[in-house]
């Protein structure tokens, strides 16, 4: 691994979609509103697709395929954000908050 | 349309600066991408964790460019920059979203709980970073196509053009639905 050939090695983008998944994978765990929860989904899926394009740019035989994948998972992404935030923006009409240690009918 | 990427394949030969000069953008691409998800999942005010996932998306495009992919560098740049960060922002002008200040006397464990999340994030960064630089990818022996723009709509209209209209159902089905789910209880106030 030479320095510099760096972003012609697959490692490092590997680390950085890693990364892009553990940033998430803690916003899920910190953020107490349903936006931020949002928002760090969108994070984990980005970090899927560094991976597919990536893997598919170096070791995979057919380079197209990830590429498609990756646009399909930006559909999957759009249309969970859309039905995502129509999910909030209901729920803010109903509690008039979106925190989301405040959305619990029952006690506790 | 000639997408090819320019910088990724600079020939070594052309000029000695111009490898180290690639070399410095895609650290600034890594860079970006970092500090946009790290801004992303730190920020109090949820409209700076937006452009924190707008930042991230940027250096993103910037990584699929130099994965010699330009296709998906724009559309991530459209799609997630263009379409669902303005979404977001739309969410957060119409709900209350900010993050409510902690309330320190009632949480049971102040300290322990942001520490429990950044090991497992920690943890779970660790042993992907090393599984994936341990082991040896290889590069394939010979490659069915090169990953061009036309490459990739050959196929998009080829073999993969059963899921490329069950994407557009889906993407219908979510519009519609999103629709229903945020109209009710419209004309009740």
């Amino acid at each position: 691994m030479t320095l510099a050939h760096l972003y012609e090695q697959p490692d490092v983008y590997l680390v950085v979609a890693a990364f892009l998944l553990a940033t998430g994978i803690f916003g899920l765990m910190r953020r107490r509103t349903l936006i931020g929860m949002l928002i760090s989904g969108e994070l984990i899926f980005a970090s899927a697709g560094l991976n597919f394009v990536a893997l598919s740019r170096f070791v995979s035989p057919d380079p197209a395929a990830g590429q498609i994948a990756v646009l399909f998972l930006m559909g999957i992404a759009a249309a969970e954000v859309a039905i995502a935030l129509s999910i909030i923006i209901a729920v803010y009409r109903n509690y008039r908050s979106i925190v989301s240690k405040e959305l619990s009918e029952m006690k506790g | 349309m000639n997408l090819t990427p320019l910088l990724a394949v600079a020939a070594p030969s052309a000029n000695p600066a111009s490898n180290w000069i690639t070399l410095g953008l895609f650290i600034m691409f890594v860079a970006t991408t970092v500090a946009g998800a790290l801004i992303a999942v730190n920020t109090v005010r949820i409209i700076r964790s937006v452009s924190g996932l707008a930042l991230a998306c940027v250096g993103l495009a910037g990584l699929f460019y130099f994965l010699h992919s330009p296709f998906l560098a724009l559309m991530e740049i459209l799609i997630y920059i263009g379409a669902v960060c303005v979404t977001i922002i739309f969410g957060v002008m119409l709900a209350e979203p900010d993050e409510p200040a902690p309330e320190t006397h009632k949480r049971p464990y102040p300290v322990i709980a942001p520490l429990v999340a950044v090991v497992i994030a920690a943890g779970i960064f660790g042993g992907l970073a090393k599984l994936a630089l341990g082991h040896k990818w290889e590069a394939p022996v010979a490659k069915i196509n090169d990953g061009s723009v036309a490459a990739i709509g050959t196929s998009l209209l080829s073999t993969y053009s059963m899921a490329f209209e069950l994407i557009s159902l889906v993407l219908l089905v979510a519009i519609l639905g999103a629709l229903v789910i945020a109209r009710g209880g419209r004309t009740k106030e």
